[in-house]
């Protein structure tokens, strides 16, 4: 028999059933259809499955639905307020996809790590990704984008900011 | 034609050579893009594999009864339900979809479940009853070899063996001041790409439509279509993303596809199967262990007088590509250098372990790894520095190889690759800085090198095909045989179409790989997609233009010959000031009926080998490369840490900086994989490392610093010059680490890959 559950995912109110032994990736991907995230190992050693709940990042292959009632996710597809957010197209820039597989998850890790630290030293962004696997890149360009979009993110605030002056 | 030609190669290049940014990636980083397991259709089953308990065993029966009254289940098949050919295979049809009465590794597959969720097809499987008679296993290829070994096929246990054999090495080695003779070996090494591989059938009139992660959709198509009994024109094959491939997703890929495609075809209904990352680890296949035994005679002045190198790769149960990787390898074996007197003997056999076949380098590495090494030991032996050794005997323009290719029609450039490395990585100065030194933490600097046959050579056909179509409002559509796997095909494949049209890169929209839209233009491995792609794709924006020219010079009042395309506009050469827009030209071209759409074809050139002496001329073109390791090996604990790799390639020409830079440092983390880190254990024929925990994948804070150099010199076969990159990017990586480990420790490993134990002991021997 399954529970009911309630929980916002990117900004959305959801509602849904689910098994007490559901994951919470295979309810984002085939319950909600939010596909950008990924299965990559099923035992958290990857981090392609990476989304954020109350904006910390867990790893959906190893949480279960249940877990999430009540709380707030954000997935990739709502990383960005508008269009694309500096993140991304940083990502872009800097040639940081190639497969492109364990990108949402590099992502959201790089979207918890400058809501925490806005100016990310190179050793630090390792120490984040460090638990999100690229079999592509070398992980060169994803470092590389994500100190621009830091850069990026705090020149828009110093903007902001004068604006408002 | 010519005259388009010529001009081409004079003119400034617009849109080749720019850091173009990735024409797939903007849905990639939104979560747009959609892999092959994100796809859902209605109604759609799940299916899964029962794989054999036993690496070797006869298969006495199947039952499935239980497992069909389950309910939820849909469909169950075993061999006997193949309507088509039991067995596939490139060279040697020794496979099956699903075994029918002899399983030979753990991966094979003995049964099918289709059922409405993954949950009950899983349940299902523990209800089919299998009855086995286990066989003793061949865990290593020596043991292959032996005569009282178990036959793994009725054919035995060689699948393939060639010979080289140049000059005398006897002469050679009576003409030596020194000779060295080693054995190094190499491990079993998992693809490990982040997307597990993945397919969904769709059932279709009279056929079948498969999604699915491939890398060659063409031979998907192929045995799909021939286990399923169906003509190839029945069988569409639609490439989704692709999550890696690294060579890894050709054969594997067919099996789950085929096997998809019978599930959905028997139900009449969608399926989808996706490999758990431990199911894939099981069945998919590895790169090739090597046993390699070199022996080397130099001169004391340094010139190498001969080679005698032995080669045994452990092909696992299956053939695959097993016979091309050796060929590769054996062709490639003595590395960039001339050597008078050679002798090469080659073998790949069967065991029960995992089956072998295509991986990024493609049988180089491993013979890079064991030449480059026996390279630096004999710098040392005769006390010459390992850069100047190689100098004394690399390749140059006319240079023969091994198997008497002359080396000319491109620029040789190890040479001048080799002096760059010098130059740039402050070779001599960081050689003489760590030779004395002293604590815990020693520092080395190593070198490697490498040539490559670009494309698959003598060993197989070699074409490729596009299709250009200009739409009536000046938009390019482009589509080509040659797949996207993650290297940036699309991306590269639309700058030569944009430069070969003067349209700026955002006028093309480049279609995924569709089996029933382009012909088959071969496998995307080799390194040859940019080259045969490429070529494909000029040919057919080429043919394009030329209409336009026409419709233009008549428009602009001059001659085809005179009208030059360039940023998007139309110009008459010598009067730059009458012109006309691509976009209006295309409109015009539509209003006069004009047929803007062309089909380019692009075939290497004619090569020539012979089976039987193993002479010829191997590849149409080769491409060179070096890398410079240093490294820091704690001499207490014996951990490596790789501190910078300096990157030597060339390419012929860059077409993008920003994608080709990225193989390159895609390429060295794979390579530091490799060398360090990576390692496909098994015992006794099963799998130790079934997960990516205990297969270890080098991680962001392990990466060291990443130099790509590239030595340009355009190649005049390949479109704008360009050649190969995405595996010269990895396959000297490794040697290069392995010989700096041996300056900063003095301890020469011989066996990949290193680990801390292996230098403790080393270090303790010393």
């Amino acid at each position: 028999m399954g529970e009911i559950i309630e929980f916002t995912v990117n900004g959305l109110k959801r509602r849904i059933e689910v098994e007490p032994n559901e994951l919470l990736i295979n309810v984002i991907r085939g319950k909600l259809g939010l596909t950008g995230t990924k299965y990559g190992c099923g035992i958290g050693e990857c981090g392609s499955c990476t989304v954020l709940i109350d904006g910390e990042p867990a790893l959906s292959c190893l949480t279960l639905a249940i877990e999430v009632d009540g709380r707030e996710i954000v997935t990739i597809e709502g990383i960005a307020e508008n269009e694309l957010n500096h993140i991304q197209e940083a990502f872009l820039d800097q040639g940081a996809v190639q497969c492109g597989f364990c990108t949402p998850g590099m992502i959201i890790m790089a979207k918890y790590l400058l809501n925490k630290k806005r100016n990310p030293t190179e050793k630090e962004i390792k120490e984040h990704i460090k638990g999100n696997l690229c079999r592509c890149t070398g992980y060169i360009n994803i470092i590389k984008a994500i100190k621009e979009a830091a850069e990026k993110m705090q020149n828009s605030n110093v903007k902001a900011i004068s604006k408002e002056l | 034609m010519k005259a388009f030609l010529i001009e081409e190669s004079v003119k400034k290049l617009e849109v080749v050579g720019k850091p173009v940014n990735r024409v797939d990636a903007l849905d990639k980083v939104t979560g747009a893009a959609k892999y092959t397991a994100d796809l859902y259709f209605p109604g759609m089953l799940y299916g899964k594999t029962l794989r054999s308990r036993y690496p070797h065993a006869l298969i006495r029966g199947i039952k499935i009864g239980e497992a069909e009254k389950l309910p939820g289940v849909a469909v169950v098949l075993t061999a006997k339900d193949i309507p088509g050919e039991k067995r596939f295979g490139v060279v040697i049809k020794d496979q099956e979809v699903l075994v029918s009465s002899k399983a030979r590794y753990l991966g094979d597959g003995l049964a099918l479940v289709a059922a409405v969720t993954e949950e009950i097809a899983e349940e299902a499987l523990k209800l089919i009853k299998i009855e086995y008679k286990p066989l003793p296993v061949v865990s290593s290829p020596l043991e292959a070899l032996k005569e009282e070994s178990p036959k793994i096929h009725e054919h035995g246990n060689l699948i393939k063996s060639y010979r080289v054999r140049k000059g005398d090495v006897n002469k050679g080695f009576s003409e030596s001041d020194v000779v060295i003779e080693r054995v190094y070996t190499t491990q079993f090494v998992d693809h490990a790409y982040m997307e597990p591989e993945s397919a969904v059938a769709v059932p279709s009139h009279k056929g079948v439509v498969v999604y699915g992660s491939m890398q060659h959709p063409y031979s998907t198509r192929r045995v799909v279509a021939s286990t399923l009994g169906l003509p190839l024109s029945k069988v569409r094959v639609i490439q989704t993303n692709l999550g890696g491939g690294f060579g890894g997703k050709d054969e594997t890929a067919s099996i789950i596809c085929a096997r998809a495609a019978l599930l959905a075809v028997k139900a009449n209904r969608p399926v989808k199967m996706v490999n758990t990352r431990s199911e894939s680890m099981l069945e998919s296949y590895k790169r090739h262990p090597y046993i390699m035994r070199y022996r080397v005679g130099v001169s004391e002045k340094g010139e190498i007088k001969a080679m005698e190198i032995n080669l045994l790769a452990d092909g696992g149960a299956y053939a695959s590509t097993s016979p091309f990787v050796l060929w590769r390898s054996t062709v490639q074996a003595t590395g960039p250098y001339e050597v008078p007197n050679v002798e090469i003997s080659s073998k790949v056999v069967y065991t029960n372990n995992p089956y072998c076949g295509a991986m990024r380098g493609f049988g180089s590495p491993q013979v890079n790894f064991a030449v480059e090494s026996i390279m630096d030991e004999l710098a040392e032996e005769i006390g010459m520095d390992p850069i100047e050794l190689r100098l004394k005997n690399a390749f140059k323009n006319g240079s023969e190889t091994a198997t008497g290719q002359v080396l000319n029609g491109h620029v040789v450039s190890i040479r001048q690759i080799l002096r760059k490395a010098r130059e740039t990585s402050n070779w001599e100065g960081k050689r003489k800085l760590y030779k004395v030194q002293k604590g815990r933490l020693r520092r080395g600097i190593g070198i490697a090198c490498c040539y490559r046959g670009v494309s698959l050579g003598a060993e197989g056909k070699d074409f490729a095909a596009a299709y250009v179509n200009v739409t009536e409002d000046g938009g390019v559509i482009v589509a080509c045989g040659i797949a996207e796997n993650g290297q940036g095909a699309k991306t590269v494949l639309s700058q030569i179409a944009a430069e070969a049209l003067g349209v700026p890169v955002d006028y093309i929209t480049f279609l995924g790989s569709d089996t029933s839209i382009v012909r088959d233009s071969g496998p995307t491995v080799a390194s040859r997609g940019t080259i045969m792609g490429g070529g494909a794709v000029k040919e057919a924006a080429v043919k394009v233009r030329m209409k336009m020219a026409e419709v233009a010079a008549v428009i602009l009042k001059t001659q085809p010959e005179k009208i030059i395309f360039k940023g998007g506009m139309v110009y008459d050469k010598e009067n730059p000031e009458k012109h006309i827009s691509f976009k209006e030209l295309a409109r015009r071209c539509y209003k006069k009926t004009i047929n803007l759409s062309s089909i380019g074809w692009f075939r290497a050139p004619e090569i020539y080998w012979d089976e039987e002496t193993g002479m010829g001329t191997a590849y149409f073109t080769w491409v060179y490369s070096a890398n410079v390791a240093e490294v820091e090996v704690n001499l207490e604990t014996g951990k490596v840490k790789v501190l910078r790799v300096y990157a030597f390639h060339d390419p012929g020409k860059v077409v993008n900086p920003k994608t080709a830079k990225s193989q390159v440092y895609g390429g060295v983390a794979m390579g530091i994989g490799y060398a360090l880190l990576e390692d496909y254990k098994l015992e006794e024929c099963i799998p130790k490392t079934l997960n990516l925990r205990s297969y270890r994948l080098i991680r962001a804070y392990e990466m060291p610093e990443v130099i790509p150099v590239f030595i340009e010199n355009p190649d005049p076969v390949a479109p704008f010059g360009a050649k190969s990159l995405g595996e010269p990017a990895t396959e000297v990586v490794a040697p290069a680490i392995v010989n700096a480990i041996y300056q900063a420790t003095g301890v020469r490993i011989r066996s990949l890959p290193v680990t801390r134990d292996k230098i403790l002991k080393g270090l303790k021997e010393r």
